[in-house]
């Protein structure tokens, strides 16, 4: 579960929301919405512990993340702007590469199932430069399928993505909702899921 | 561990990747080293006297030209961000890029050297001794240069600033690297300046990925 109070955020000069309050439980998901610059990215990154808030403290099941740091990590599954795709890699290589990183071993059979169900069969042994930007974000995808994490935390997921990979990817989270995960994402697009919470900011 | 040993090999595949990066480095120690002999001229005395400066001057110089890139693209793609987040301790892996690092541009120079030092008309023993400096001392280089990468990481006209503060931090590789060769040279043997090279390496590893990381944290905020 995890819950903040009294979230404020600066950049520069400028307040962009004081006194945010919020709580996600297991198989709830959180859809933050705002216009462009409300500050939605920068909620997230305070979210996930990669900048500290202005005020306000976040709690991981009671906790607070500060305390817990490498715990509150294993738990935690963030996809931000930028993909941490290497363009020189080939999209299997990202994968397995990236679970190395989360402290994980990766079979290769599910590393290239996770690419498959992405449709990107066929393309696991091409440098990720070569790819559309689309099959980009497939590729950074495909770690939502590999990477066992109770939290996600993905900022505008749907970017770039065709009508078939927008409903393979809401599957995808509905799934994780379903099976006692929590979600909390970015988007301009209505999500038609059970169990979403908005908060407006 | 294993997550040290994954991120070694994701920077070693990068490099084999992009080999230029590693080429362009190596090739300018090459050059810059061999530019020297042929614009004194076969002087033998003269250029045994400045091998040491000019070898040592060349690898320092030939290991800053990649160390703006050691953080940059891994901040630009998001990459650092996710090492931040990952369960293992950020020293740990910033370390395996280092070792990276060394492995890829350091290493190199350690194995060249000694084939242009006879270009110096240098001895097997002081080519021995600039061989065994350059072990101890090319670690130590990738060590500092990586505090000055991660302070400088998203600073606009990075590069140039980094060089100002790095070289001088430097200084004192430079210093007992280049020493040791001219004290064996004059017959004093370089057994001192080894030892001092060889704690200041050991200062680095204990205390540069420490420093790396508080700098890299600062520029993720």
């Amino acid at each position: 579960m995890l819950t903040a109070t009294g979230l404020s955020c600066i950049r520069g000069e400028r307040r962009l929301f004081a006194g945010l309050d919020l709580a996600v439980g297991p198989g709830e998901w959180l859809h933050v919405q705002g216009e462009n610059g409300a500050g939605k990215t920068s909620l997230l990154r305070i979210l996930a512990s990669l900048s500290p808030p202005a005020e306000g403290e976040i709690r991981w099941c009671g906790e607070p993340v500060k305390a817990l740091a490498e715990d509150y990590h294993r738990a935690l599954l963030f996809l931000g702007h930028h993909g941490a795709v290497k363009e020189d890699l080939t999209p299997f290589e990202n994968l397995t590469l990236a679970a190395q990183l989360d402290g994980t071993v990766l079979q290769e059979e599910s590393a290239l199932q996770a690419l498959a169900r992405f449709g990107l069969r066929g393309r696991e042994d091409l440098a990720v430069r070569f790819l559309s930007a689309g099959q980009k974000r497939r590729v950074l995808l495909a770690r939502l399928a590999v990477r066992k994490a109770t939290l996600w935390i993905l900022d505008e997921p749907f970017t770039a993505l065709d009508v078939k990979a927008v409903d393979m990817l809401s599957g995808l989270i509905a799934e994780h909702v379903a099976s006692g995960g929590m979600a909390i994402l970015t988007s301009h697009q209505s999500m038609p899921l059970p169990n979403g919470k908005v908060l407006k900011i | 561990m294993s997550a040290i040993i994954a991120i070694i090999r994701r920077d070693l595949l990068l490099a084999m990747r992009r080999k230029s990066e590693v080429l362009t480095a190596l090739f300018f120690f090459i050059i810059v080293v061999s530019l020297f002999p042929l614009g004194i001229g076969p002087e033998t005395a003269l250029l045994r006297k400045i091998a040491p400066g000019i070898l040592w001057v060349a690898a320092l110089l030939a290991t800053m030209l990649g160390l703006s890139r050691l953080f940059a693209p891994d901040h630009a793609d998001g990459t650092l961000e996710q090492m931040v987040l990952s369960p293992t301790p950020l020293g740990l892996l910033i370390t395996g890029k280092i070792v990276a690092h060394w492995l890829t541009t350091g290493l190199p120079l350690v194995l060249l050297a000694p084939v242009l030092g006879i270009q110096f008309d240098l001895d097997t023993g002081a080519l021995g001794i600039l061989v065994i400096a350059l072990l101890l001392g090319t670690p130590l280089l990738s060590l500092i240069g990586a505090i000055g990468a991660a302070l400088t990481l998203g600073v606009r006209g990075g590069g140039v600033l980094l060089s100002l503060l790095v070289l001088p931090l430097y200084v004192p590789t430079l210093i007992f690297g280049a020493g040791a060769m001219e004290a064996h040279i004059a017959g004093l043997g370089a057994g001192g300046h080894l030892s001092l090279l060889a704690a200041l390496l050991a200062l680095a590893v204990f205390f540069a990925p420490w420093a790396t990381t508080a700098a890299l944290r600062i520029a993720l905020e």
